[in-house]
């Protein structure tokens, strides 16, 4: 009997973990990606490069100016290397939100794209994992772009600094998982806005152009379960080169919110796709 | 392995409270091109989702392909085409682009996908728009990509949920023609629709479905034959006197369905209806002769129209 290709591949899987959920496809969302990404819209994608270069400018070299230098623990910086880890992990932040709030919204309501997927041998799984995995690889060539324009300019007093990079690819997973299950619950354009309603704030009030302790306490209390806070934790004291346990505490915070995003978006792409 | 390529037995889905689909029974041979006919909200989607394994039954036996959808999902969606009733195009991507990609989410190689993209673009008849963004197509292309879109992974069964829903009566009859040719190349085709002129182009055998539950079963002729008279004379007497004439008119026939506008009479021969109608004084403004449809069938099944 003729099997036609795409059932024996699809055979090949039987008994796979997960296989109901999974089929093994996101490298093929990537290049999905990849093609999309061809003809995108080149300002929106240079912009998620220019935005935290430009903040670093005028508040790095503005603000700079007024206070040369910043204390962290005992020890003094210039105010332009307080700021780059901060706005490193906010533009890691920002990529991934964007990618996995906008970008996935029109494709569930409006272009039915992950319709056309989940009609194919993929599972709800593939698409999560592909769909947040490209606004990985997104925001890792933000950081590296960023990098290897901060580090020449000594911004970066600390070897450990180049784990930065994994370290905003790590913040964007969470902000991506999060980002893409809070998305799949949401019903119209305008409740989206709702997610903006807290990002501004968070990137303001979380540390980035001042450290936490000039807040009172029960601030400091508040601003510190935020998950931003942790990012720019996380990114300066790899940059720093402060290395502690805490460290792994923020990294912790975010590999939570990775298990937690995806586990929603699956389980609220299944009950969409798969009732 | 049964001899069906798809065989249901008491099918039902429920949603909450509602019952989409009522426990129904039917089978699809090889190579047939089997309909499901009905109003909107018949249940006809659902079936099409639960044979498409992204919905799952509460209730009966499915079987397609000798698997069950409930724990073959993926297996059982690499054997179908899947044409929706709402394109799912991907409008970041060209033509070319789309035939590809899709075929590459079944997991099949690249070069197994390009060379299947020209012979498909070839019988979507889109060589020349191969580039061509997905949003500068018309309704009529967008849906024969679609098709083209789900033979990509040569499916077995080619799924269409509403096919020409939406499209202007040109873009129908070359739609109409592409499934023709599948089908004479040996797809099985599973189509709903609420055009019984649909119907009885494509479908070799069909299922009339009302209020998820099965009316009536049999070749589009074999329904007509078993449900409908040979011709069927429509006459209009103007809206607030067809009722009036509507007993008088009742005598002379079979059966009658008053519609709001007109009086439909079942007969065996129009004319000669029509001639005693006017030997008894009675004269309709306007009247029409024709053969019976598909639409009678579902009249006298259900007592409503299939388009509401």
């Amino acid at each position: 009997m003729f099997i036609p290709m795409a059932v024996a591949i699809a055979e090949a899987r039987i008994g796979k973990r997960g296989e109901r959920y999974y089929s093994g496809r996101v490298p093929q969302l990537l290049e999905r990606g990849f093609i999309a990404f061809k003809s995108s819209t080149w300002m929106i994608v240079l912009s998620g490069f220019v935005e935290p270069v430009l903040y670093l400018l005028s508040f790095g070299y503005g603000i700079g100016k007024l206070l040369p230098t910043i204390t962290v623990g005992n020890e003094s910086i210039k105010y332009a290397v307080f700021i780059a880890p901060a706005l490193l992990a906010t533009s890691a932040m920002n990529g991934a939100i964007y990618d996995s709030t906008m970008n996935v919204f029109f494709k569930l309501n409006h272009d039915r794209i992950y319709h056309g997927m989940l009609a194919t041998s993929m599972g709800p799984l593939d698409v999560a994992l592909g769909e947040i995995g490209w606004a990985l690889l997104r925001g890792f060539s933000y950081a590296c772009a960023f990098m290897a324009v901060v580090a020449p300019l000594g911004l970066i007093p600390s070897l450990w600094g180049l784990l930065a990079i994994p370290a905003a690819v790590l913040i964007a997973f969470g902000f991506a998982s999060c980002g893409m299950a809070i998305t799949s619950y949401m019903k119209s354009f305008q409740q989206l806005e709702i997610i903006n309603v807290f990002l501004l704030p968070m990137f303001l009030f979380s540390g980035s152009f001042y450290p936490l302790t000039v807040f009172p306490q029960w601030l400091q209390f508040t601003v510190n379960l935020l998950p931003l806070t942790h990012a720019i934790n996380l990114v300066r004291g790899l940059c720093l080169g402060h290395i502690n346990m805490a460290l792994a505490g923020h990294a912790m915070y975010f590999v939570v919110m990775i298990i937690a995003g995806l586990f929603f978006t699956t389980k609220r792409l299944n009950a969409l796709f798969m009732k | 392995m049964s001899e069906y390529l798809i065989s249901a037995r008491g099918l039902t889905k429920k949603f909450g409270d509602f019952t989409a689909v009522n426990g129904i029974d039917f089978d699809v041979s090889k190579g047939e091109s089997f309909g499901l006919l009905g109003p909107n909200g018949a249940g006809k989607s659902t079936v099409m989702r639960m044979i498409g394994a992204t919905s799952q039954r509460n209730a009966g036996d499915l079987t397609i392909l000798g698997k069950d959808p409930e724990r073959n999902g993926p297996q059982i969606r690499a054997h179908l085409g899947v044409v929706p009733q709402q394109d799912s195009l991907d409008m970041h991507l060209s033509v070319s682009e789309n035939l590809y990609i899709y075929g590459r989410y079944f997991g099949l190689p690249r070069k197994f996908v390009k060379g299947k993209i020209e012979e498909l673009l070839t019988f979507a008849q889109l060589e020349e728009k191969r580039d061509a963004k997905v949003e500068a197509l018309s309704g009529g292309m967008k849906r024969r990509l679609t098709i083209a879109r789900a033979l990509v992974s040569e499916p077995e069964i080619l799924m269409l949920d509403e096919p020409t829903t939406g499209l202007d009566p040109q873009a129908r009859h070359i739609l109409w023609d592409r499934l023709f040719r599948l089908k004479e190349q040996g797809v099985t085709l599973v189509i709903t629709t609420h055009f019984m002129d649909e119907a009885e182009q494509l479908c070799d055998r069909l299922i009339v479905m009302d209020k998820g539950t099965i009316m009536a079963e049999g070749s589009p002729a074999s329904l007509i034959k078993d449900y409908s008279t040979k011709e069927v004379l429509e006459v209009r007497f103007g809206s607030d006197r067809n009722q009036e004439v509507a007993d008088k008119l009742r005598a002379m026939c079979e059966r009658i369905e008053e519609l709001p506008d007109r009086v439909l009479m079942y007969t065996e021969d129009g004319e000669s209806l029509l001639e005693k109608i006017y030997a008894s004084g009675l004269h309709p403004k306007t009247s029409l002769v024709r053969r019976s449809s598909l639409e009678d069938v579902f009249l006298r099944l259900t007592g409503r129209t299939l388009i509401e």
